[in-house]
């Protein structure tokens, strides 16, 4: 229905070229390289937030206990097991999809706050047990010696590049899901429970399983990105496993984008990039980022993204009937609000 | 031939008998309204056909299967829908957008599909947008598809409403108080795609205030006073029934004032 | 046994704390629906307050207290004005994640005050007193007293100032009172001030056991969220009733089962209320 340049593909194209080339540009700096890499494996956990989140409208705080499991599944089966690194994440993947799995099934009996409150108790119980169980987690020592993927090959994955271009590919992977879902008959269920889960349940959408997978679904996503977070960080610790880990990839999702395809990519990037430009302050960049935070939900919900997007289909879907017909509810409704239009990317 | 078939249903609330004993037989391609005071348990009876509701007694047979308390994706897929009374709409999505997600309970591709863009999945998303732009054109608003629903006038988002329980593929369609709020004119619409609706081979429940409307429309008619039926029959039979008279009409002629 | 009557008082103790935090919580989710993740900031910025006018400035124990509940209340009504009252028509995952924003900036702040490191405030209550063989201290009784004092009066100033009875009024049905008049938005702020008073007042009075740190509120967050579920989100008695039930529980396990143990078990309440009562012991079966 579109034409192929549509401003949507382009800013597509120039963010998939812009991660593709920047090792390139990086040579010899290993450590922004290094960067770029963890944020990338933070990106594929945020896709899974907007899985839940984004696109079926559930608030889970257990995300970052999820990509903790991930993180020390691969981190303790490739250390204290020897464990090759491929079955670890193979291991670490299909895990965190059945707890997930599991913890949905209690979790998504609660609807809305308690969900919230819910997940949140899920996540700190997790990163309690991971924090504690001296025996097995080792607890505050934490996990050292994670081993990198082997060789696949000529492919020796010891090389920062080649482990970027690892991770990349993954991340790659997780927007093109995000992708395909968001344009299916399975987004349209799962924003159609977001919306509304009345009338979602009125078209016939079975409202519960749907939550359930797409629950499952966003911790299979946390677990990816923390198995690949553990070889690439090659020592881990509690923190990896924390809330505050849930409210920062919160953040990322904010900035990006809730629902959108590109959000998770965009919002990660960025917002990693302002953690370092601020990394002097430490601790105080919060003074800084909170306040961002509540802006941001108050004035500008719908992240980067979703107005890059809005305005790419405003200027698109001016020419059909009525053009300008300012129906007779836009005076509920915020004012900033009422320029949501699809979000297709 | 009996579509639905409704014996000796009841829904209790903490002590209040909504709806009690009622027995319903919708004939496949008739109109059949329910009518009845506000608060007669009207809406109660079809949040219990649409399996919303779970009744405390009695049955539902939807061709000839028993769909009592049945949830609502189970009863939509085997084709009973419904709209509601006060207009319901994903209204951050577009009119095409609204219709579509009427073509979920008929699609079959999973997330796998979506992603390998198997054919069956390409199929099946051209047949569903096939079936959605029908629905739009049936109810005469193609030409909205592309606009926010919340921004629509509000015929046209009654209109989507309709499109969006007609997108997925019902024998039954249940409307709850189509017209409510609309003009004169406008009415005189929805009686028209009310009446093609059936045409097109849908059978249609309906609640509804306007007398004028139903007395028309209507091939049968059941009267609902406190929960319970009060009478029912064609419309000459209900009209000149003295308990619906003494019950209804009086209150009713009462609201047609107020309400205009 | 003297080892359970010195466990139980400490619990008392504990519960008096929890109770005054618990409370502000549920008068906010029952008067604005908002589920306040930044409760537990809110205490701990209370507590740095008190230690601020104690020790940097240098009042009296009961007026440092009091100093900072005036700071808290005022901060908590800008807390309402510029992140809840833009957010009231959101939906709900906003309001928490801006709760998020809010409670990582306050962090931040406290850290850059006072630094990331433990501090103690001494309390000028000292000295011990012996009950059935246990040695309570008296900051530990000071502490039931005042929890029970300032229950006491929040109890009557509900039920009788105009101000309380508004709260109750818009708790227990919201569209109706602004029908007869009351302005939503003052209670709002009035609601705000008063939690985030009443959890200085828990955080002023327990800080002297404790020691302070800017992440001191994160585990109260869900503790005090596990004692509304328990008692029912925006009920008083629950709220009070919940707080020392807790309270008990977390000495007790701690004591008797493990420190890790103890620490965990308000997360285990809430997942185990919310798996068996999605919607929390004593709801009411109230459509929003």
């Amino acid at each position: 229905m579109t034409t192929n340049v549509s401003p949507q593909r382009l800013g597509t194209l120039l963010v998939a070229l812009a991660l593709l080339l920047a090792p390139l540009a990086l040579t010899g700096q290993d450590y922004v390289l290094r960067v770029l890499t963890v944020g990338a494996t933070y990106a594929i956990a945020v896709y899974g937030m907007n899985m839940i989140l984004g696109l079926t409208g559930q608030l889970s705080l257990a995300h970052g206990g999820f990509f903790g499991i991930g993180v020390y599944l691969v981190g303790l089966l490739t250390t204290d097991y020897d464990w090759a690194f491929w079955p670890a994440l193979l291991v670490a993947v299909v895990g965190t999809t059945v707890v997930g799995y599991v913890a949905g099934v209690v979790a998504l009996r609660t609807r809305e706050e308690y969900f919230a409150i819910f997940t949140m108790a899920m996540g700190f119980i997790i990163f309690l047990v991971i924090s504690r169980w001296e025996s097995v987690t080792h607890a505050h020592s934490g996990v050292s010696g994670v081993k990198y993927p082997e060789s696949l090959g000529l492919l020796d994955f010891s090389d920062p590049m080649l482990m970027y271009y690892l991770v990349l590919l993954f991340l790659l992977g997780a927007g093109y899901v995000t992708y395909a879902v968001r344009r299916s008959g399975v987004g349209r269920t799962l924003i159609a429970i977001r919306t509304s889960e009345d009338l979602a349940r009125s078209v016939g959408v079975n409202v519960g399983l749907n939550k359930q997978l797409a629950f499952a679904a966003s911790s299979t996503f946390a677990g990816l990105g923390g198995g690949l977070f553990a070889a690439v960080q090659g020592f881990v610790g509690p923190s990896a496993a924390s809330v505050d880990l849930t409210f920062e990839m919160l953040m990322f999702i904010l900035v990006g984008g809730m629902g959108t395809v590109m959000g998770p990519v965009v919002g990660t990037f960025l917002v990693l990039f302002l953690f370092e430009f601020f990394q002097d302050f430490e601790a105080y960049r919060f003074i800084v980022v909170g306040p961002i935070i509540v802006a941001l939900v108050i004035f500008a919900p719908r992240g980067i993204v979703g107005y890059l997007n809005a305005f790419a289909g405003h200027r698109r879907s001016r020419g059909p009937a009525g053009g300008n017909e300012t129906g007779n509810r836009s005076e509920n409704r915020v004012p900033d609000t009422t320029t949501e239009a699809k979000e297709t990317l | 031939m009996t579509l639905l078939e409704v014996r000796g249903l009841g829904k209790h609330f903490a002590g209040l008998h909504a709806v009690d004993d009622v027995d319903l037989d919708i004939s496949a391609g008739e109109i059949t309204a329910i009518i009845g005071p506000n608060g007669a348990g009207k809406s109660t009876l079809f949040n219990l056909l649409a399996g919303f509701y779970r009744p405390t007694s009695g049955t539902v047979r939807f061709k000839d299967r028993d769909v009592t308390g049945m949830s609502p994706h189970r009863t939509v897929a085997h084709g009973i829908a419904r709209t509601f009374q006060t207009t319901n709409l994903f209204e951050d999505a577009t009119v095409l957008e609204n219709v579509l997600s009427g073509r979920i309970v008929r699609s079959h591709s999973t997330v796998f599909d979506a992603v390998l863009r198997s054919p069956r999945h390409r199929r099946e998303e051209r047949r569903n947008l096939d079936r959605a732009m029908d629905a739009l054109e049936f109810t005469a608003i193609a030409d909205y598809r592309d606009e926010i629903a919340s921004r629509v006038p509000q015929e046209v988002q009654k209109r989507v409403s309709i499109a969006l329980a007609l997108a997925t593929d019902p024998e039954l369609l249940l409307l709850d108080e189509p017209a409510a709020g609309l003009t004169e004119e406008e009415t005189g619409g929805f009686a028209q795609l009310i009446r093609s609706i059936v045409a097109s081979g849908v059978t249609v429940g309906l609640v509804e205030h306007r007398m004028s409307m139903v007395m028309s429309l209507a091939d049968h008619i059941l009267v609902l006073d406190h929960g319970k039926e009060i009478a029912s029959g064609t419309p000459e039979t209900v009209r000149t029934d003295p308990q619906v008279i003494e019950a209804y009409l009086g209150a009713g002629h009462h609201e047609q004032e107020g309400t205009g | 046994m003297t080892l359970f009557i010195q466990q139980l008082f400490d619990g008392l103790a504990l519960g008096g704390v929890y109770c005054l935090a618990a409370i502000g919580l549920t008068l906010v989710f029952g008067v604005l629906r908002i589920p306040n993740l930044a409760h537990g900031t809110l205490y701990m910025l209370g507590a740095y307050v008190t230690y601020f006018f104690l020790v940097t400035v240098g009042v009296p124990y009961v007026a440092a207290i009091g100093l900072a509940a005036v700071v808290l209340a005022v901060i908590g009504v800008l807390l309402e004005r510029l992140v809840f009252h833009p957010l009231r028509n959101a939906p709900h995952t906003h309001h928490m994640i801006a709760a998020v924003g809010a409670m990582f900036f306050f962090q931040a702040v406290a850290q850059a005050l006072w630094g990331a490191d433990f501090r103690r405030m001494e309390s000028p209550i000292s000295g011990n007193v012996t009950i059935l063989g246990a040695q309570v201290s008296w900051q530990r009784i000071v502490i039931v007293v005042t929890a029970v004092l300032v229950l006491g009066l929040l109890t009557w100033f509900i039920k009788r100032s105009i101000h309380g009875q508004t709260i109750e009024a818009i708790e227990q049905d919201r569209t109706g009172s602004s029908l007869v008049g009351i302005s939503p938005s003052r209670v709002s702020m009035l609601t705000f001030g008063l939690a985030a008073a009443l959890a200085t007042v828990a955080a002023g009075l327990v800080a002297p056991i404790n020691l302070l740190s800017p992440t001191m509120g994160d585990a109260l967050s869900l503790k005090v969220f596990a004692i509304i579920i328990l008692g029912g989100l925006g009920s008083l008695p629950g709220a009070i009733v919940g707080g020392f039930t807790l309270a008990l529980a977390e000495v007790m396990t701690s004591t008797y089962v493990s420190a890790a143990a103890g620490e965990g078990i308000a997360f285990v309440v809430i997942v185990i209320v919310l798996a068996i009562r999605p919607t929390g012991l004593f709801a009411k079966a109230v459509q929003r």
